[in-house]
């Protein structure tokens, strides 16, 4: 049996579950074996109790892999369960292959390393085995498409969780402005900005087209702008209809964060920036040459 | 309060990354090494805690002879006492880096005579990012833990451990001893004064071997590129004569008006 991991929102699987579902569809079908799924409410919780009966659950039923969603409230839980059960984990995995039922054959999986940057095919020696799918990096099953999974329910009763981790308060953010990761124009700066007050100009380029501003690692580090507005491997990941990449080398750890844009504008003094080989436009040049008039000549056309 | 905070030594690749002939491992031999992003807040965030509270700071590492570098990096900042679990370079997975360090902090607390208040881990290693290594560490050692944490309150005995949901903070409590693992953003580590790297230089490094317990991991076969999608980028110009395209790419996407 293969178990999947559907986190509900308000009653309905995450996207990120449905690509999990996707994953474990595939793998449960091409071994021949049943696909069953969990429900858990995404809602906060300390793992402890829900790692408990999990574990509890994978010791009866035995399946030959446990399959969730790369959120982090997943992978905390998974983590948890396979420590407590001495199993191994395999987060953002995005194929797996466990060969026939039963037949003891290694599991053949394929996960992202680096953020994304790199894939790594390995194996484990024999299930049961947990695995996160990695977020957006395999399409998600449409709901509908194909006979729901069988359900099964967690028994929670009797387990013995930590119970020395408490969700004590729910404190809103205060945030303001256009949400980095649902933007649709993104306009990023590195380290060529040069100083915190040139950011000004990006910040106007980003008003006036309807945006907001994202930063290099180089930018935060150097207290320019905040962390909150940092993309790549760890900061946000962004898909914007437009990145325009002004003054950023285009390092692998930042890529990873921006290439699910549709389009890039590069602005950059090197051509063999590697920003420059990842777009679709660029300019190369110095971006406090090019930007002032730009900001202009976009006023001018309202 | 004595803290522990636990770093991994990793390529720092930048805008290309080649693997070796074999093709198990990244070639490191134009790339000198770093620790993730993470790890580094986590060292600002140990040293902070006990600048401002007392008690002790220790990092700790398992990996190779090499890997003194980062202890080295850590110390630089102000961490006072370091320690490898030496290991032959070859990559361990997280379940038996785990049981290793469990065992060593037992090991190190017993020697103390009283606990870490804290263990500090990254939420994810640069490069495996297995997200599990501080989860396994804190189920051995039977201490309550919160991961992918911004924000970190020490109170009396206790902890509070904040993180993001929805666009919002859950704020977690627990008793010390525990384990947290840290998220960039938490805080802003500062560089190494030049004084504080000669300070580091000199100072002693414990070393132990590393203890690998059979466990059952993932075993890396081989690592791949992922597979680029083929294009063409249009230069549009290098100074301010590009301005009239860079307008007319903006008004075919639909940004800016006729
Ligand atoms: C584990 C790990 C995780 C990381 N995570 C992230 C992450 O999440 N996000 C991230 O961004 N980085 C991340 N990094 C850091 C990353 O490797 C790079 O160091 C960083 O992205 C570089 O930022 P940058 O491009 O702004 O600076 P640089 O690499 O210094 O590039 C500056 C660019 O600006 C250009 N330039 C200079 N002056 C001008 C000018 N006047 N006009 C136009 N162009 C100009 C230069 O030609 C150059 O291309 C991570 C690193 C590691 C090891
Ligand atoms: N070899 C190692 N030595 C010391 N700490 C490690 C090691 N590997 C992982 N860690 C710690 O565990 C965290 C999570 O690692 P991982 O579970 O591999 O993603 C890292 O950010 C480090 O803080």
């Amino acid at each position: 049996m293969i178990l999947v991991i559907a986190e509900q929102d308000a009653g309905r699987p995450t996207a990120l579950s449905l690509e999990a579902r996707a994953v474990a569809r595939a793998t449960a079908t091409a071994a021949g074996l049943p696909l069953e799924a969990v429900e858990l409410d995404r809602d906060g919780a300390p793992p402890g109790d829900r790692a408990a009966a999990l574990g509890r659950l994978i010791a009866v039923r035995r399946p030959l892999a446990v399959i969730g969603p790369g959120s982090d409230s997943a992978t905390e839980l998974l983590a948890h369960v396979a420590a407590r059960a001495g199993l191994p984990l395999a987060a953002n995995i995005t194929a797996l292959d466990v060969g026939g039922s039963g037949a003891g054959r290694p599991l053949q999986l394929t996960r992202q390393r680096w953020g994304g940057t790199l894939l790594e095919d390995a194996t484990i020696e024999a299930g049961p085995a947990l695995f996160t799918v990695a977020p957006h990096a395999v399409a998600a099953e449409p709901v509908g498409t194909a006979p729901e999974p069988l359900p099964v329910s967690l028994d929670v009763d009797g387990v013995a969780g930590d119970g020395l981790v408490r969700l004590v308060e729910r404190v809103p953010m205060g945030t303001e402005g256009v949400a980095l990761e649902a933007a649709p124009v993104v306009v990023g700066g590195g380290r060529g900005v040069g100083s915190a007050e040139a950011f000004g100009m990006l910040d106007e380029l980003a008003r006036l087209l309807g945006g907001t501003v994202g930063v290099s690692r180089a930018v935060t580090s150097a207290g320019w702008r905040p962390h909150r507005e940092q993309v790549g491997q760890t900061g946000a990941r962004i898909a914007p209809d437009l990145y325009i990449a002004c003054g950023i080398s285009g390092a692998v750890q930042h890529i990873v964060g921006c290439r699910g844009a549709k389009r890039i504008l590069a602005i950059n003094t090197d051509p063999d920036a590697p920003m420059v080989a990842a777009a679709d436009w660029a300019v190369i040049g110095d971006l406090h040459a090019l930007l002032p008039p730009l900001l202009e000549a976009i006023r001018d056309t309202r | 309060m004595n803290v522990l905070v636990c770093v991994k030594r990793v390529p720092a690749t930048g805008g290309r990354v080649t693997l070796t002939p074999d093709a198990r491992a990244i070639d490191t031999s134009l790339l000198g090494f770093t620790t993730s992003p993470h790890e580094e807040c986590a060292v600002e965030e140990a040293a902070r805690l006990v600048e401002a509270g007392g008690g002790t700071s220790t990092v700790l590492t398992l990996g190779p002879e090499a890997a003194i570098e980062q202890l080295r990096d850590a110390m630089a900042v102000g961490i006072e006492r370091a320690v490898l679990l030496e290991t032959d370079g070859t990559e361990w997975g997280p379940a038996a880096t785990a049981a290793a360090i469990a065992d060593a902090v037992r090991a190190r607390e017993s020697a103390d005579g009283e606990p870490f208040g804290l263990l500090l881990f990254g939420n994810e290693a640069a490069d495996s990012a297995d997200y599990q290594v501080g989860v396994r560490v804190a189920v051995a050692l039977d201490r309550p833990c919160v991961t992918g944490v911004k924000r970190l309150d020490v109170g009396a005995g206790a902890v509070r451990a904040w993180r993001e949901r929805d666009g919002a903070w859950d704020v977690y409590e627990m008793p010390l001893p525990a384990v947290v693992t840290v998220r960039e953003g938490i805080n802003l580590p500062r560089y190494p004064s030049v004084p504080g790297r000669l300070r580091a230089r000199r100072k002693d490094v414990e070393r132990a071997p590393a203890r690998r317990v059979p466990v059952a991991d993932a075993v890396l076969t081989r690592l791949r590129l992922p597979a680029q999608a083929e294009h063409r980028v249009e230069i549009l110009g290098t100074g301010p004569e590009a301005v009239p395209p860079v307008v007319e790419v903006l008004r075919q996407l639909g940004l800016v008006g006729r």
